[in-house]
């Protein structure tokens, strides 16, 4: 077994001498303060800033009046679609306030305490208007855009038949379920915030990452100046998952702030304006009808998905439903697939991804709904779905559904095999006997799994540039970002093997644009496969280029030829070398370059996929619930580093938890955000999330790759809410209907016991 | 989030403090007590609060944190904090609930700083000292420059976040019984996650007479009103009756209607009016069981065994 | 009497055994601004200001408290430990810290400075800690990357090292 590998980003980390951005500071540096909207949805009749001019301290306070007209509305990255463009957010509301924490000015002052201080000072008539808060009264209540005809911003459907159908089997049996997903997001311990240093004609922003470059055309636009003249620079980062480095507001109005004040400008969003206006995620409800026959065979699959989007449209466009309803079908296979997308404004935070987009709430839909056909038919749920599990000899295999401009292929797996090493994982064959003990102990004991499909790599490509000097040195630049997976450990272990030095002669540059020309950055766990198969092309121009240059040298073959730390040598013959500082030269002389850059791409993405196995207890009285065993199998295709990995499932699992038990951003009738503090939105801690056991497996390496990997980011979180509530379910003996809301909470799980308190029920198996 | 401007002020003693507590009101500056610090620096950070002056209460913590047992009393000083009343000797053998509510509350490094005197000032109704408060019918010492008053449980906690403590007044001391000959005490919770505040809380106490029978049972109830709600009278009727598990079942069962819980997005009305119940069992069976061993400590440690 | 009442302060703090001065400042600051802003011990990260992640977690005459739920005024006289006294800046990491690179105990690392203190002081009370009362102590620090699973590695690993030394 290999020992584990250490990590390169954590000594400094666990100094605590890396700075975060928070920790920045420059000669007369100020703070900014966003003052945002206290309505759900309002006019703004007058917006007064001279008392907060007047508050000590104040450099300066602005407007949507002071905005320039460059600044336009804040586009969309991804899946963007012209349908959407009138719901998308300027960086300051104008007339209009749409959701409770839009920003309505900036404060500048000469410290955060003296900035908030300041606040009151902006004074704001509001005249409230009528505020919507669920999408069944979204469509009948008055447009949120004067533009748009409906608060339906956006409709899509996907109709796919497999085969050549006759007329509707009438023998077939029908299930009807009703699915709500709650909103929640990805809460990173850090919060968002951004330091703009104007220098020289150029404006330097700290505190960007996930997609540095096409943010600097974002904000080089809006600001009018070429993008050679702003750079972007990510400095330690807090975690990720999907909502941070996204273009938001601020990230255009401390820029134009500091070039306009001439000063360093720094904010950094506290932890009530995240909860209110970093991206939420997740919202939704489908209305699922499927049909089987009486052996568990599946046939139709149909589902309205319904997309609580939130106040505007931002960067994501809509690619969060898009994805829900692409990889909704999963690993089985269906005669028919039908679902019909819509995607509905309302008065509350507007939305993007997080961890897993679509494909949590998918994943919860579709495998709660295998459970269900199983206790219908008094089958095992894994005897199901062993029946309808597309199989080695199907794949490549795709529905014909399209998500994120691609159609969704499934690459490569074996599927049957996973699950059966999840039931074994999981200890399958002898959970009665665990059912039993924890029966005499007053205790509901149930098992539950879930299936999934993720998918990775997005491309269009990515650049890698490597380079080596005369003392041996090995430079990587990279247009990734780390925000915490470890992307730059996995990297250095990429080109360590691929050229066979020490992972310590190598250092990788990254998250600067003024060094790296271009990229499409981090996210949709694409880092490793795009990034890494750049890496890897570029990691093996170089060394043959050594292995040319060395050759001669060693009177030897170019392919017998090693690196090491020291430089080329002859497989087996150590005791001859060349330097690299002969190298260098020689590579001098025959003009070639001992830098290279080499690029990457894809067409398609690449599907890991797994099975998540949950077993939990249930206190009868109080409806508490206690995760007594918990794991995952994830097929990663080829992993650059089994930990790494191990360490992405692990975290995505907390987070599923969370998603599925306790986090809710919760709204009343207002549009106020009831859950706004730590203390109400409900983070899983140390003793909520249980032991997790992790089997990672390669049986199915990608192809579209040259190292076969997929990705890894995604999969611990999607799977989790399915597998609880299939063991609640299990645990309980409950309907089909039941745990079909989430987060499941104590008080259901509580009433769902007591319908199965009648003597004689029980043993299902 | 950063606290509003105030004026500070960080008496040394506790006759400074109250002197100066009685000008400050004449001069007519609002303020704050700052004691742990726990409740009150949340607030000043999200300025829900911006009084002129802080005066901070920490130099007098060597006057307010002793214990003291005085002739089946407990003085408790405002002042000691969560983690050393989690430990005391003297309260972990007359007050053992006290340490099991230390359990609950918090984590250790709100623990490390909150004091008794905070807690019951800021007056949570799911929180866990307030409750033992009323379930012991305890009171709390009221000392302006010009009084010195005891006020019980029931008239201190007037509803959510607000007691019977006037502006010129600290809390210097809560007093407490010991437990009685023949009693069992015990603490039941359920809350999302642990150390989150409950969203109900049970806490009982049984008395035994020799014969084992109930000699004095009470019971208070947290999370399911706008104060520690002390039940009592309800199950008063108990008095001589020979415990079985199944009369905690029985007696229980009505102490539904009892309650009128608020709903909020954690839990159900409905769900706490069943916490009420299930805890409520839990806690007096524990009460119980501790009474008929006699033994006040030694079974205590179980917490979180479900959920 | 004469009320003090005080609009600027200045006070001494005793951190990681050094004597820092901190003159003339508003009595609001919070232990966790003056750490970070006035004396460059940026070490120390807030990730909620209202008492709820743990991230600001500083030692306090041994004893973990929130930075952000203090006042820098009030931390006087207390006898403060904070991320950057764990291990010499030039020399090698702590027992405590070298676990938790060993286990990889961190991803992000955000809250990471919070998990040591507060890992600190357990260790202190509890040498030979079983997993379950690892989680309970450190309950009250959140992290979003980990799951927490290495965290509980990384500590009982370090118990592990630090019982092997004398044994």
């Amino acid at each position: 077994m290999n020992a584990r590998q250490r990590r390169i980003e954590d000594p400094a980390l666990l100094r605590g001498n890396i700075p975060f951005v928070a920790d920045l500071h420059f000669a007369g540096m100020l703070e900014a303060v966003v003052v945002r909207s206290i309505y759900a949805h309002a006019m703004l009749d007058v917006v007064n800033v001279q008392p907060a001019l007047e508050s000590p301290g104040v450099k300066t306070v602005v407007t949507a009046m002071d905005l320039p007209s460059a600044c336009g509305p804040i586009p969309m990255r991804l899946s963007p679609s012209s349908e959407l463009e009138a719901a998308l957010q300027y960086p300051l509301a104008r007339d209009r306030v749409r959701f409770v924490g839009e920003p309505i000015a900036v404060i500048v002052a000469g410290s955060r305490y003296e900035a908030e201080d300041a606040r009151p000072g902006v004074e704001v008539r509001y005249r409230p208007l009528t505020a919507t808060t669920n999408v069944r009264q979204a469509m009948k209540n008055p447009v949120l855009f004067d533009t748009l005809d409906s608060n339906q911003v956006y409709q899509h459907r996907q109709y796919h038949r497999l085969v050549e159908s006759k007329e509707p089997d009438p023998t077939l049996r029908q299930l009807h379920l009703s699915f709500s997903i709650q909103r929640h997001t990805a809460m990173p311990l850090e919060t968002r915030g951004l330091v703009a240093v104007p220098e020289d004609g150029r404006i330097t922003v700290y505190g960007a990452t996930k997609v540095l470059h096409f943010n600097r055309r974002v904000l080089a636009g809006f600001l009018g100046l070429d993008v050679t003249a702003v750079r972007l620079v990510e400095v330690a980062v807090g975690g990720g998952f999907g909502v941070r480095g996204e273009f938001y507001p601020e990230d255009y109005l401390i820029p134009w702030l500091a070039l306009r004040l001439q000063r360093p400008v720094r904010w950094i969003e506290d932890r009530l304006e995240h909860l209110q206006a970093a991206n939420h995620s997740r919202q939704q409800e489908h209305e699922v009808d499927v049909s089987y026959d009486d052996t568990g065979r599946i046939y139709h699959l149909h589902d309205e998905i319904i997309v609580d989007t939130g106040a505007y449209i931002r960067t994501h466009g809509v690619t969060v439903p898009e994805l829900t309803q692409g990889m909704l079908p999963g690993p089985y296979r269906w005669q028919e697939v039908d679902t019909q997308l819509r995607v509905v404004l309302t008065n509350k935070t507007p939305t993007g991804t997080y961890r897993g987009p679509g494909r949590f709430e998918g994943t919860f839909v579709r495998e709660r709904v295998m459970d269900a056909i199983a206790s219908t038919l008094h089958l095992d749920p894994l005897t199901v779905r062993q029946k309808n599990l597309l199989t080695v000899d199907t794949l490549p295999f795709s529905h014909g559904m399209q998500a994120l401009g691609e159609e969704i292929v499934w690459d490569s797996g074996d599927y049957p095999l996973a699950l059966a090493q999840a039931a074994h994982l999981m200890a399958k064959e002898e959970f009665p006997r665990r059912r039993a003990a924890a029966s005499a102990r007053g205790r509901r004991r149930g098992l539950g799994f879930a299936m999934f499909v993720e998918k990775s790599g997005l491309g269009p490509w990515e650049d890698c540039r490597v380079a080596v000097d005369a003392d041996g040195r090995f430079t990587c630049w990279t247009g990734l970002s780390t925000l915490g997976q470890g992307t730059m450990t996995a990297l250095t272990r990429i080109l360590a093997e691929t050229w066979g030095v020490s992972a310590s002669q190598i250092r990788i540059v990254h998250g600067d644009t003024d060094q790296v020309p271009e990229s499409h950055g981090t996210f949709a766990s694409r880092a490793t496969v795009m990034g890494g198969s750049a890496a890897f092309y570029s990691a093996r121009t170089l060394k043959s280029r050594l292995q040319a240059l060395a050759a001669p040298l060693l009177e030897a073959h170019p392919e017998d030829v090693i690196l090491t730390d020291r430089g080329a040598e002859v497989t087996g013959v150590p005791t001859v070398a060349v330097s690299y500082k002969d190298l260098v030269e020689e590579s001098v002389r025959q003009a070639l370059p001992l830098d290279v850059t080499e690029r990457f791409s894809a067409s398609a993405m690449t599907y890991p996929y797994g099975v998540h196995g949950c077993e939990l207890e249930v206190c009868p009285n109080t409806g508490m619930i206690q995760i007594v065993r918990y794991g995952v199998v994830y097929d990663v295709g080829r992993a650059v580093d089994r930990d790494l990995v191990k360490d992405q499932i692990v975290g995505g699992v907390a987070q599923g938890i969370g998603g599925a038990l306790l986090e809710e951003l919760a709204y009343d009738e207002q549009g106020q955000l009831v859950t706004g503090t730590l203390m109400d939105y409900l983070l899983p801690g140390f003793c909520d999330v249980p032991e997790i056991a992790v089997m990672i497996t390669e049986v199915a390496p990608a192809t579209s790759n040259p190292l076969g990997i997929k990705g890894a980011g995604e999969g611990g979180a999607v799977g989790v809410a399915p597998a609880i509530a299939n063991a609640l379910a299990d645990a309980l003996n409950a309907p089909p209907e039941a745990f079909t809301t989430l987060p499941l909470r104590p008080q259901d799980i509580l009433r769902w016991s007591r319908m199965d308190q009648l003597p004689g029920k029980g043993a299902k198996r | 989030m950063k606290p509003p401007r105030f004026q500070y002020w960080a008496p040394g003693s506790l006759a400074e403090a109250l002197e100066g507590l009685w000008q400050l009101e004449d001069q007519g500056y609002t303020t704050k007590l700052l004691a742990g610090g726990q409740s009150l620096m949340p607030v000043l950070n999200m300025r829900l609060s911006a009084p002129d002056v802080i005066v901070d209460l920490n130099h007098l913590a060597p006057e307010l944190s002793t214990v003291q047992e005085v002739s089946e009393t407990l003085h408790i000083g405002a002042m000691t904090r969560h983690y050393q009343l989690e430990s005391h000797p003297v309260l972990g053998a007359r007050a053992p609930i006290i340490a099991e509510a230390e359990r609950y509350i918090g984590h250790v490094a709100i623990r490390s700083r909150g004091t008794i005197g905070g807690s019951l000032v800021h007056a949570d109704p799911s929180a866990e000292l307030p409750l033992v408060l009323a379930l012991l019918q305890g009171t709390v010492t009221l000392q302006s420059r010009e009084s010195i008053r005891e006020v019980s449980a029931q008239d201190f906690f007037v509803t959510y976040l607000t007691t019977a403590i006037t502006s010129t007044e600290i809390l210097t001391a809560i007093t407490l019984p010991t437990l009685p000959p023949g009693s069992g005490q015990s603490l039941e919770e359920v809350a999302s996650r642990p150390g989150d505040f409950a969203i109900v809380a049970a806490a009982a106490q049984v008395t035994l007479d020799s014969d084992e029978a109930i000699h004095a049972v009470r019971l208070a109830l947290g999370g399911v009103s706008s104060v520690p709600l002390d039940v009592s009278g309800s199950i008063a009727f108990l008095v001589g009756e020979i415990p079985t598990a199944q009369l905690w079942i029985e007696c229980t069962q009505s102490l539904a209607d009892l309650v009128e819980p608020d709903s909020d997005v954690h839990a159900d009305s409905a769900y706490r009016k069943d916490l009420t119940v299930a805890l409520s069992r839990r806690a007096l069976t524990h009460a119980w069981q501790r009474a008929r061993q006699g033994a006040s400590l030694g079974s205590i440690g179980n917490k979180g065994g479900e959920g | 009497m004469e009320i003090d009442l005080k609009e600027r302060v200045s006070y001494t703090l005793q951190i990681n055994d050094r004597t820092y001065a901190v003159e003339d400042v508003e009595p609001r600051l919070l232990l966790a601004d003056v750490l970070r802003d006035f004396l460059g011990l940026t070490g120390t990260h807030l990730g909620c200001e209202h008492g709820a992640c743990g991230a600001c977690t500083v030692l306090a005459d041994g004893r973990p408290i929130r930075s952000c739920l203090t006042l820098g005024v009030g931390a006087k006289g207390l006898a403060l430990q904070t991320v950057e006294g764990l291990a010499p800046n030039d020399g090698p990491l702590s027992r405590l810290q070298d676990a938790f690179w060993e286990e990889h105990g961190l991803q992000c690392g955000f809250c990471t400075s919070g998990m040591l203190m507060t890992a600190t002081f357990f260790l202190r009370e509890h040498p030979k800690p079983s997993r379950k009362e690892i989680r309970e102590a450190l309950s009250g620090n959140l992290c979003r990357c980990t799951g927490y699973q290495n965290i509980v590695n990384a500590i009982e690993r370090s118990a592990q090292d630090l019982g092997e030394n004398y044994s």
